[in-house]
């Protein structure tokens, strides 16, 4: 994000996810909590997780877990697995634990199981 | 028949056909993979079903909870990676030899170099008049079970026609179901395959037990039906007759070799494709696996591992081209299939029970040595030679020794058969070790791996865990019998080889949890970045941490939290990111994404006033309830965002959180004692309110479950709760360590005929001990298993203060008592603290549309329909999000 610097005199941060229809809003970056992760719902129907990790990035995961089919992704712990290309955030299912990468949606516990990945953009916006 | 000749080439064939898309079948393909077969040919696969490949012996699971999706066993991408054809839904119709092709139902037809048939069985249905009802039904697809469970939903009793594995595993799925459930078996006992007469009765008592009906030694005559003619009930060949709603059929498989016999291969006398040891047909160009074929042996196998040996032979048979002439066979042909094991342990109904090698010693002289205990529904025989050689064995009850005694089938045992029958306690030696197996016993049957092959997974190949160990020799990726050996075996290695195993907490922390609370408490650390950053793994360290370390640490500054000035409100700043989901909301999340919601009773004792509200609060607000074992009233089926608004209610009433969701105290139920009952001796509901009220909100590293009982007839049953107190005529007696569940533990007695003060006191002391010295989700009874010195030392420190710390633990549990707030309350005064609660953060009016409930008896319970779909459609729900 950065500061224009013909920025309207107040503004705000807020999170977007991109839906095949374009940039879609969710919530003022405010709302999210380092570590936590909130439900929102799509234009579409679907359901996407959205989460805040330690240092301000926010991710965009779908919210269903697949192992159990509850859409639930949303309400697991985050966390950081060191990886030589340095820590990946990820998010463990509340119901079974199974582990997913935040930035690609990928199962770190099982191969064959992935989620969908959104990208997340933090755009300033008058408020 | 003359067969054909073989085409003349040694290179691997152009075109494979697979028909049937089953476990066997796709085990063929991955070892087609394995040997590069695919990379040259062309595959192609009918698929009957309408899904590729899954684990039909975990088909039960489905009642718990696994997905279609869940039980897949096709990897995805895996048919597009190797360039395989597969066709769901279109099974072959028809093979015609002569020109080599196969044509599908759809009118597909493709030309095949080789033809791999893997076709399964179907559920033999007996003729029985009204078999084909409406509500009759067999045990084998996925389909199947879909069906059963929509057709119970309005059913009230179920009969299950055969007591085998397959009978009883369906049994317990009706059972799940809620319907009245008969199993009518017509052999004299049940699983009449696997277990001899004394096993089948165990079993039998013990099924009876749950509540099943079991008709063994009768036959369905005929099938009821009412007026509209769908299933009514069931006579039974003995004339009496039972009523039900449906019938499911589990009376054993036939292999499905139709196809075969159309096309003119030789099959078995009693069914089954004739396969030679390389699993060829009699036509050489067309090969035959899994419960479709008999093998060499002459013998048609219903389990999976031989199916997969099968496969795994036809495929190497391909990969080398067509056989020279015989004897020059390469040795990596040489893979051959004449025959197998078929132990099996199993889990039914929450029984356990295995068989393994000649379990109904049908040997000749052989000997038994027979453990029978009809109260605790244990029965375990083994069969054994004249000179002590170890045939076979049945189990039942208790299975634990089942990893270790069918490996050693076929050697002599090193200790004598009857140590390895009793019970632990009973004069029995310490249980056999994998140790004991030589390094070529088999340890996992279903892949077939040795001792050996594990011991070189952990060795060359450094595997750590036995994860690592299943990913790198597939053992325990089958039916997950062998696990327990696998992970003895596994650790042993890794002992042996002087790899210092890893305690630290998970891949942040190289501390203990309880290292961990001793820093904490030692340099005041009150926020878990800051632990992470100072102390933990030097990788982790400025990262996010994991989802172990974070509520184990939220745990610790909880407990900690009036010693270190931190604040104990859990779901504050950085507080709220740590707690478990549970924690999170205040509330026990369910399999749906739902909550259930517990209010505090202490003791158990509740007012017909508060009675009604939680009746009224369920009501209005569509939930489920149901009494639990720790006397109180669970409320299931809440919307995340329902929970303020139900707690409102139940705060209003005067409700506090019972801490259902939290690793903290949960009960202390009680008997009605000297107040009401003829045999009390002391007041026990007075004193586990106060101890309930003491304890409340208190967290811990597992959870927490206490009991008193006004006598020593223990009826709230304290002997088998972390702490646990039975009133004597001089006071109370103090036991700690008990547990139920899983494991269960008699508690063991800690002290006696303590006074009211006394006993508050030490009960003071070892919940202090215990949260501050034991292990993340470690119960009493495990800690104090691991408790060097063990109940004396616990003794020492918690009665005789022999570590000098008790008035340190009774003054941290005075500040736990002086800092308790109700969770709820202080939610409901905080509109920040509320906020959270909505299912969507950008349409917060909006109702989570997966979470939805179908009636059932009376009630309601998930409607787990919604959660198979890839996603679920809402319209027009947006308008009240943010633009
Ligand atoms: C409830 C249950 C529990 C079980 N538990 C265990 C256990 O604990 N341990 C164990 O070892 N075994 C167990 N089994 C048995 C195990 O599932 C089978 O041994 C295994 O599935 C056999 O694999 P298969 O591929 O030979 O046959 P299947 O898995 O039956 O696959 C055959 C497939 O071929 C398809 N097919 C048939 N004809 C055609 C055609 N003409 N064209 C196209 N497709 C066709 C069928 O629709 C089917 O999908 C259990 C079975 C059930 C039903
Ligand atoms: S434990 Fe004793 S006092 Fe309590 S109900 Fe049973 S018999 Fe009565
Ligand atoms: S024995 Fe079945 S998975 Fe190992």
């Amino acid at each position: 994000m950065t500061t224009t610097a013909y920025a309207p005199a107040r503004t705000v941060l807020r999170v977007e996810i991109r839906t095949a229809a374009g940039w879609h809003p969710v919530c003022d970056l405010g709302v999210l909590t380092p570590g936590r992760g909130v439900a929102a719902l799509l234009p579409d129907g679907t359901q996407a997780a959205v989460f805040l990790g330690r240092t301000g990035d926010a991710y965009a995961i779908g919210n269903r877990d697949p192992f159990t089919g509850a859409y639930v992704l949303s309400r697991g712990l985050v966390g950081s697995a060191p990886s030589p290309q340095g820590s990946r955030p990820f998010v463990a299912s509340p119901l079974l634990k199974q582990r997913f990468d935040l930035a690609t949606g990928r199962c770190l516990d099982d191969d064959e199981v992935a989620v969908p990945a959104y990208q997340v953009r933090i755009a300033e916006v008058a408020a | 028949m003359a067969p054909t000749t073989t085409a003349t080439t040694a290179h691997p064939p152009r075109t494979i056909v697979l028909v049937g898309h089953g476990m066997v079948g796709q085990r063929f393909l991955e070892a087609l993979a394995e040997h590069r077969v695919t990379d040259s040919a062309r595959v192609v696969v009918f698929c009957e079903e309408p899904r590729p490949a899954y684990d039909r012996m975990h088909l039960t699971s489905y009642f718990s909870g696994t997905t279609p999706d869940g039980l897949s066993v096709t990897p995805a991408g895996f048919m597009a990676e190797h360039g395989i054809e597969l066709h769901v839904g279109d099974p072959a119709a028809a093979v015609d030899r002569a020109a080599r092709t196969v044509t599908s139902a759809a009118g597909r037809t493709v030309a095949y170099d080789v033809l791999v048939l893997a076709t399964g069985s179907y559920p033999f249905v007996p003729p029985v008049p009204g078999k084909d009802a409406r509500g009759c039904f067999v045990y084998r697809t996925i389909e199947d079970v879909l069906a059963i469970e929509a057709y119970a939903q309005g059913a009230t009793a179920g009969v299950v026609v055969g007591g085998g594995l397959l009978g009883l595993e369906a049994a317990g799925a009706l059972k799940g179901l809620g319907l009245r459930t008969h199993i009518v078996e017509f052999a004299p006992r049940l699983m009449p395959v696997q277990v001899d007469e004394g096993g089948g009765a165990a079993l039998r008592r013990t099924i009876g037990d749950l509540g099943l009906d079991v008709h063994t030694g009768v036959a369905g005559k005929e099938i009821r039906t009412d007026a509209a003619g769908a299933v009514a009930g069931m006579e039974l060949s003995d004339g009496s007759a039972v009523a039900a709603d449906l019938v499911v059929f589990s009376a054993g498989v036939r292999p499905r070799d139709g196809l075969a016999r159309e096309a003119g291969l030789d099959v078995g006398e009693r069914g089954g494709i004739a396969v030679d040891e390389r699993c060829r047909t009699s036509d050489p160009a067309v090969y035959a696996i899994g419960e479709c074929a008999q093998a060499a042996d002459g013998r048609v196998y219903g389990l999976v591992a031989p199916g997969y040996e099968m496969a795994e032979t036809a495929a190497a048979a391909i990969a080398a081209g067509p056989a020279p002439a015989p004897p020059a066979a390469p040795a990596a042909v040489a893979k051959t299939f004449t025959g197998a094991d078929t132990s099996t342990k199993l889990k039914l109904l929450g029984v356990g029970v295995a068989s393994f090698g000649d379990a109904l010693g049908a040997a000749d002289g052989c000997l038994d040595v027979v453990y029978s205990d009809s109260r605790a529904g244990l029965y375990k025989k083994l069969v054994v030679d004249r000179d002590g050689t170890l045939l076979g064995g049945v189990l039942v009850g208790d299975t634990d020794a089942y990893g270790v005694l069918r490996p050693l089938t076929g050697s002599v045992p090193p200790v004598p058969p009857e140590q390895l029958v009793l019970p632990p306690g009973a004069g029995a030696p310490a249980a056999l070790g994998p140790a004991a197996l030589p390094d070529d016993a088999v340890v996992c049957n279903c892949h077939n791996v040795t001792k050996a092959a594990v011991r070189g997974a952990v060795a060359d190949h450094d595997c750590t865990t036995v994860r690592e160990v299943e990913k790198c020799t597939r053992a325990g990726s089958g039916c997950g019998s062998c696990e327990k050996v696998l992970t003895a075996l596994v650790n042993d290695e890794l002992a042996a080889r002087g790899v210092a195993v890893d305690t630290g907490l998970c891949r942040c922390f190289a501390h203990t949890r309880t290292e961990l609370y001793e820093i904490v408490r030692v340099k005041r650390i009150s926020s878990y970045v800051r632990l992470l950053d100072e102390h933990g793994r030097e990788e982790a360290r400025s990262g996010d941490g994991c989802e172990v370390c974070k509520p184990a640490v939220a745990s610790i500054l909880a407990s900690l939290a009036p010693v270190i000035g931190a604040d104990g409100y859990v779901l504050d700043g950085e507080q709220g990111a740590l707690q478990d989901t549970n924690d999170h909301f205040l509330a026990n999340l369910q399999r749906n994404g739902s909550y259930s919601v517990v209010p505090r009773v202490p003791g158990g004792e509740i007012t017909p006033e508060k009675l009604i509200v939680l009746g009224e609060v369920a009501r209005d607000f569509g939930l489920y309830t149901k009494i639990t074992g720790g006397q109180r009233v669970d409320l299931f089926g809440a919307r995340v965002d329902q929970l303020p608004a139900i707690w409102a209610r139940l705060v209003d009433a005067g409700f506090e959180s019972g801490h259902a969701y939290g690793k903290a105290l949960r009960t202390v139920k009680s008997c009605v004692g000297s107040t009401w009952c003829r045999y009390g001796v002391q007041d026990s509901v007075r004193m586990a309110i106060d101890l309930e009220l003491r304890y409340r909100g208190l967290r811990s590293p597992h959870k927490l479950k206490a009991a008193v009982s006004g006598c020593s007839r223990e009826c709230a049953e304290a002997q088998s709760k972390d702490f646990g107190i039975i009133a004597t005529a001089a006071g109370w007696n103090l036991y700690v360590c008990g547990n139920g569940g899983a494991t269960p533990r008699h508690a063991d007695l800690l002290a006696q005929d303590l006074a009211d003060d006394e006993l508050i006191r030490l009960v003071d002391r070892f919940l202090m001990f215990y949260i501050r010295t034991a292990d993340r989700l470690e119960r009493t009874s495990v800690w104090l298993e691991r408790l060097e010195g063990g109940l004396g030392h616990l003794r020492d420190v918690v009665v005789g203060d022999s570590l000098g710390i008790a008035a340190e633990l009774e003054e941290q549990m005075a500040a736990h008592v002086a800092h308790y707030r109700d969770e709820w309350a202080a939610t409901l005064a905080d509109p920040e603290r509320l906020a959270r609660f909505v299912s969507f953060v950008n349409a917060p009016g909006v109702p989570d549309p997966s979470v939805r409930f179908v009636p059932e008896r009376d009630q309601v319970k998930p409607d787990l329909t919604l959660l198979s779909g890839p996603a679920i459609p809402v319209r027009g729900t947006l308008e009240g999000a943010p633009a």
